[in-house]
């Protein structure tokens, strides 16, 4: 090993691999050769067995699909109105100085901590769970976003200015575009960290969802449906956010160049 | 003849420090002005002023009689730092005035084809801008610039990150390009072999502050090839234009030192 070199491909894909195997391996051994008692650790055969029950008698999908849902609709709504805000925030710097320090003061509010507030507000139906959601994402996307577009380079900005673009075509023609593979990045970043809010809102007064299962799943103390659930988010956060690299990569060809 | 270009009395501080001494440059339609002098010396502050990308805090730019208050399409400029835009092809940076004007898109992407082959650069209309050299980039920055139909041309060290050999062959392709267009260029440079080579007159500045201390025609005939370098009329003025700048950089040295 040297520092910084790259590896290739094929030995990339079986380390990654392997860990994971390793990974299992440790768990089977200490709950197989009974290191671990099962009412604290199920098994990883048990897990799988309750999780093709959960899928099969118990309804389960419809639960991960409710959760997907809450997840989507509260990310959509939030990148739908931080969006303009944040590219707004960037490029007018009085803009950035009215909304900035609230901007940050609210990001470093815990989503989780207005939970009993909003089942207050919005009771415990869908409208909660989305704000959950929103009020986890959208302050820190607002700040991530505001900052890559007021971090554009300034000598393209001037290059625009001098080919005869105007104040809106730059924000247009310049300003988004170039921010662009970076605030995909971020959506990336934060649509991870929703999923984290989303489970902490059905942990508390839900009816359905992955969160509600793992409650549920408490009171019975079966480790083996709540080690599913986590691993259930674990292999969705996954699938998202390689979806999320593989659409980034094809929407954006020239930020690969000569990475 | 009314001057083209005119500076007058421009003035630029920056705070307390003045960088840019009160100046004044008549510019002659189709005339090209290179401009030399040490780092520092204000001669960037001085094309990104008549640029109206900076702004003076005395005197006033003329083009044509109007004054300038800001950057526009009627200046185009060719900056130092690679300033293409990474997520447009080449095609489409060069469209990019053009698109801003309303102009169709066939009309685009002729004139595009026109410019990208008047740099040598036909067949990399769709690479984007990292898959290509320092010395094409440029090349599809002249052409972008000139695509647009500036009145006048502004080169702030176009080719100061290029290495030695690319540099000698952009200064020939641009001198042939302006042979047969005949555009107004405002060309900064430290180097006194392209001063000379590229000019049809060569301003020195000072050091800081700034401020024009020799003015001098070029007399060497057009076109120019590459081996009028050799000859003695190019090395005369080269050597009396490189005393006069040595001056100034061992003044800016001197003014360094004595602020440590």
């Amino acid at each position: 090993m040297k520092p910084l070199t790259a590896v290739d491909p094929a030995t990339r894909i079986t380390l990654g691999i392997s860990f994971f195997v390793l990974f299992v391996a440790l768990w089977a051994a200490v709950t197989f050769g009974g290191l671990v008692s099962k009412t604290f650790l199920a098994d990883p055969w048990t897990m799988v067995l309750s999780g093709w029950n959960l899928l099969a008698e118990q309804g389960f999908a419809n639960d991960i699909g409710m959760t997907v849902w809450r997840v989507i609709g509260g990310f959509l709504i939030a990148t739908a109105l931080a969006l303009p805000l944040g590219v707004a925030m960037g490029a007018y710097k009085p803009i950035e100085a009215f909304f900035e320090p609230f901007v940050s003061f609210a990001r470093y509010l815990p989503a989780s901590a207005f939970i009993p507030l909003l089942i207050l507000w919005a009771g415990i139906g869908e409208a909660q769970k989305l704000a959950v959601i929103f009020i986890g994402s959208f302050f820190q996307l607002v700040l991530m976003i505001a900052v890559t577009v007021g971090n554009t380079r300034r000598d393209l900005v001037e290059a625009a200015y001098t080919l005869g673009s105007s104040d809106t075509s730059l924000i247009r023609r310049v300003l988004i575009p170039g921010a662009a593979p970076e605030i995909a990045e971020t959506l990336r970043m934060v649509l991870g960290w929703a999923w984290t809010y989303v489970i902490v809102a059905e942990l508390i007064g839900a009816s359905s969802g992955i969160g509600h299962m793992i409650t549920d799943s408490q009171a019975l103390l079966a480790t083996d449906q709540i080690i599913f659930g986590i691993i259930v988010i674990g292999l969705i956060g996954l699938v998202s956010d390689f979806a999320f690299k593989w659409s980034n990569k094809h929407l954006f060809p020239w930020a690969q160049i000569g990475r | 003849m009314a001057n083209f270009l005119t500076v007058r009395g421009v003035e630029r501080r920056f705070d307390k420090t003045l960088a840019l001494q009160a100046t004044d440059l008549d510019v002659a339609e189709n005339d090209f002005i290179t401009i030399l002098g040490p780092s520092g010396c204000g001669k960037s502050t001085l094309l990104r002023i008549v640029a109206g990308l900076d702004r003076q805090t005395a005197g006033e730019v003329m083009l044509e009689g109007r004054r300038i208050d800001g950057p526009g399409a009627d200046r185009g400029m060719v900056f130092q730092s690679y300033t293409l835009f990474p997520w447009l092809t080449v095609r489409d940076n060069v469209c990019f005035g053009l698109r801003e004007r309303g102009m169709a898109r066939a009309e685009q992407l002729d004139t595009a084809n026109t410019f990208l082959a008047k740099v040598g650069l036909r067949g990399f209309e769709n690479h984007y801008p990292k898959q290509l050299s320092g010395g094409m980039q440029q090349r599809v920055a002249i052409a972008r610039a000139l695509a647009n139909g500036p009145r006048m041309l502004l080169m702030d060290e176009p080719f100061g990150a290029l290495d030695h050999q690319t540099r000698e062959l952009m200064q020939e392709l641009l001198l042939g390009i302006w042979e047969a267009e005949k555009k107004t260029v405002l060309f900064v440079t430290h180097d006194i072999d392209e001063a000379v080579f590229m000019g049809s007159r060569v301003v020195v500045m000072s050091a800081r502050p700034g401020r024009i201390k020799l003015d001098r025609r070029v007399d060497l005939p057009h076109p120019r090839h590459y081996s009028v370098k050799t000859t003695p009329a190019f090395t005369e003025l080269k050597a009396e234009l490189t005393e006069q700048v040595r001056v100034e950089v061992r003044a800016a040295q001197a003014a360094m030192a004595a602020a440590v």
